[in-house]
């Protein structure tokens, strides 16, 4: 268990004295369902990057180049904005393609 | 005074225009304004100055007690020197904010010019207004007199400023009998003096400073909240001290000093009596009319109701065999008013005995003999020729 | 002993009995003295009885409660005297001064006042219409007042008068003001 500060410790009035902080706090452990990103499938579009609530998509030189794991939740967003899954998900099963694909997490 | 390096000027002043005059020479960053009887003459003072261009005060004006407080807020928050000023209901309707302002440590400065609360509706004095606001986290400052109010302000930055406080201040001045009465008040003569006094603000946090970027008042829940009241706790604890000093320091400038309780004729006292702001006066005067009767009698007033005095009140009624005190609001539920409640604990375990009365609810007058009436039967009850319960009235029609 | 005088003023709402015991004190103040004046608030509503309080001592004035027996009483408005029992808050020995035409022994026997009280008469609002064409007796009063009771000198009053109706009025009516102020300390009986 983590051990936190005393009240000695800690900034008064509740401050938070720097900014950006939140990037410490890995909420990657709350995933059930993991995103996975296949690039060769990818065509770039940037949906999911503008979808992801927690900035979990990561960006470089014009391309998705992977996941932020350690804070995306496994919300689903990304896989289910995604345009070539959307184009994908209309061929049967076997068939498809896809982008990004919710996979479970396992166990 | 001379060997005092400011010179002083006696000016007549109601408890308004002391607080005024106050606040002017403080010439404080922001302030945030929204009428209420008996407060609305001390802002309309301090507007004035504002169009003079006597002070470079930022004027913000509200539409509510709520915004002028959340305001206040907002502009401490970017670093600024701020302040308010409020009554009653007015008092009531910030509430939330007037919590929010301690908790963020914000060092906002607020006459509270006493009146009691509705309903039914009534715009004269009692103290209901602040002692509701006790537990919120403010220093709170009782002033007896016009003078006391145009001290006490300019002391109140000082204080709530200190790094070892960091908390707001109420200063507080009975509705009409003070905010509305012409007395004299010796002031400092130049502004600047009194700016001196004060100092320039240096605040501890400032959302304005784009290089050092903090979040203020994020969700704060079981794992951090706790931490925080107890550094509000530490605050208080450290307030004592540098209210003292900051006295001190203004009594050394002033030649007015004050401490943070004023004992009145308590050395050789039987019976004490203790009260609040304007009312110590009137009871000063009750004092020495029993003392000519040959009863030993004394007063003992609190300045500073929060931090309250604990140790300096248990040592002022340390010879005192019985002690009266009056509360003007009552705290309903409760065995004794708020200022009882306190005694109560500061003496507990002494061999005192204590009775409470409630007077002068809703403006209800208290005069000279009426308090010398209460203190010749505490001296009765003394003696054993009287019983008397634990609480009772003044003033009141049965 | 300390030595401090009390004064009721007697007035109606808009008549300027607030503006009266606050002057007075101010005047006090200006002179070295210690003092206190305060309205008595109630609904403030024109025309309906009202009364403002003054105290003056050589001593800080500690006391904040209002004054139920006064050193002195001044009525700004005599049809008060029918409503109002003036002299039930006046000390045995008091001073009463009214605003009337009527002579100070026309009004003590109408008054049925112990010989023990002294009632002095000044015609403010004659003199306030001659000086200002309005009816404002508080200022005339206040020259009445320190005639009588010998509380402030007259030059503090003309001079403190001068200075605070200057800020606010033309030199016609500060000066309006100071002849009422003048004409009534040499009238009042």
């Amino acid at each position: 268990m983590e051990k936190k500060p005393g009240w000695k410790d800690i900034p008064i009035g509740g401050l938070i004295p720097r900014a950006g902080n939140s990037h410490e706090y890995k909420t990657g452990g709350w995933r059930t369902w993991r995103p996975v990103h296949y690039p060769e499938n990818c065509i770039n579009c940037l949906v999911c990057f503008y979808s992801c609530p927690d900035s979990s998509i990561l960006f470089e030189d014009g391309k998705i180049v992977g996941i932020d794991y350690d804070h995306c939740k496994g919300c689903g967003i990304c896989a289910r904005e995604c345009l070539i899954n959307k184009r994908e998900m209309k061929k049967p099963e076997g068939e498809r393609k896809l982008a990004i694909e919710m996979v479970l997490e396992e166990n | 005074m001379a060997d005092r390096k400011i010179r002083q000027v006696k000016l007549s002043l109601t408890g308004n225009e002391a607080g005024a005059f106050a606040l002017k020479q403080a010439n404080p960053d922001v302030a945030a304004v929204f009428p209420i009887t008996p407060q609305t003459e001390l802002m309309h003072a301090f507007s004035a100055y504002v169009a003079d261009g006597a002070v470079n005060t930022e004027m913000v004006y509200v539409e509510s007690e709520h915004s002028a407080m959340s305001a206040t807020v907002g502009a401490a928050a970017a670093g600024a020197r701020a302040f308010t000023a409020t009554s009653a209901n007015g008092l009531a309707l910030m509430w939330e904010i007037v919590y929010i302002a301690a908790s963020l440590r914000l060092p906002i400065v607020m006459p509270v010019i006493n009146r009691a609360l509705s309903g039914p509706i009534n715009i004269h004095c009692d103290h209901s207004d602040t002692m509701g606001a006790r537990d919120a986290g403010w220093i709170q400052i009782f002033c007896e007199n016009s003078q006391e109010v145009y001290d006490s302000l300019l002391c109140a930055f000082r204080i709530g400023e200190n790094k070892k406080v960091l908390l707001p201040v109420m200063v507080t001045l009975d509705g009409f009998i003070i905010s509305h009465t012409t007395e004299v008040v010796e002031t400092i003569e130049r502004d600047e003096d009194a700016r001196a006094f004060i100092g320039p603000y240096e605040p501890w946090i400032s959302l304005l400073d784009v290089d050092n970027p903090v979040t203020m008042g994020p969700l704060d829940l079981q794992d951090y909240y706790f931490e925080h009241k107890r550094q509000q706790v530490e605050a208080m604890t450290n307030a004592p001290a540098v209210i003292d000093e900051v006295f001190a320091a203004y009594g050394e400038l002033t030649g007015r000093r004050y401490e943070r309780v004023e004992k009145y004729r308590t050395d050789d006292a039987e019976v004490v009596l203790m009260s609040l702001g304007s009312t110590a006066g009137t009871a000063k005067e009750a004092v020495d009319v029993l003392r000519d009767e040959g009863l030993a009698v004394g007063h003992l007033k609190v300045r500073t109701f929060r931090p309250f005095p604990f140790d300096l009140v248990r040592e002022a009624l340390s010879g005192a065999k019985v002690v009266g005190v009056l509360d003007r609001s009552i705290s309903f539920g409760a065995q004794y008013g708020p200022l009882c409640t306190e005694v109560m604990a500061a003496v507990h375990g002494k061999d005192v005995e204590i009775r409470n009365f409630i007077y002068g609810l809703g403006g209800r007058d208290i005069f000279v003999e009426q308090i010398a009436e209460t203190g010749r039967s505490l001296y009765d009850l003394m003696r054993g020729k009287k019983d008397l319960p634990p609480q009772s009235y003044i003033g009141l029609r049965e | 002993m300390k030595k401090m005088t009390e004064i009721i003023w007697h007035g109606r709402g808009g008549q300027g009995a607030k503006t009266a015991a606050t002057m007075l004190a101010a005047m006090a103040i200006h002179e070295g003295k210690y003092s206190q004046g305060s309205p008595e608030y109630g609904p403030e509503r024109q025309g309906a009885p009202m009364k403002g309080y003054t105290r003056i001592s050589s001593d800080p004035v500690r006391i904040h409660s209002s004054i139920r027996e006064g050193d002195v009483a001044v009525v700004l408005d005599a049809t008060l005297l029918k409503t109002v029992d003036v002299l039930g808050q006046l000390k045995p020995d008091g001073v009463l001064i009214v605003n009337t035409t009527k002579s100070p022994d026309e009004l003590r026997a109408e008054l049925g006042a112990p010989p023990s009280v002294k009632v002095y008469t000044v015609d403010a609002t004659g003199i306030s219409i001659a000086e200002l064409k309005r009816n404002l007796p508080n200022t005339p009063l206040l020259g009445a007042l320190v005639k009588v009771t010998g509380i402030l000198s007259l030059d503090t009053v003309v001079e403190d008068a001068r200075v605070k109706f200057g800020k606010k009025f033309s030199s016609d009516v500060v000066e309006g003001n100071i002849r009422a102020i003048e004409r009534a300390y040499r009238e009042v009986k």
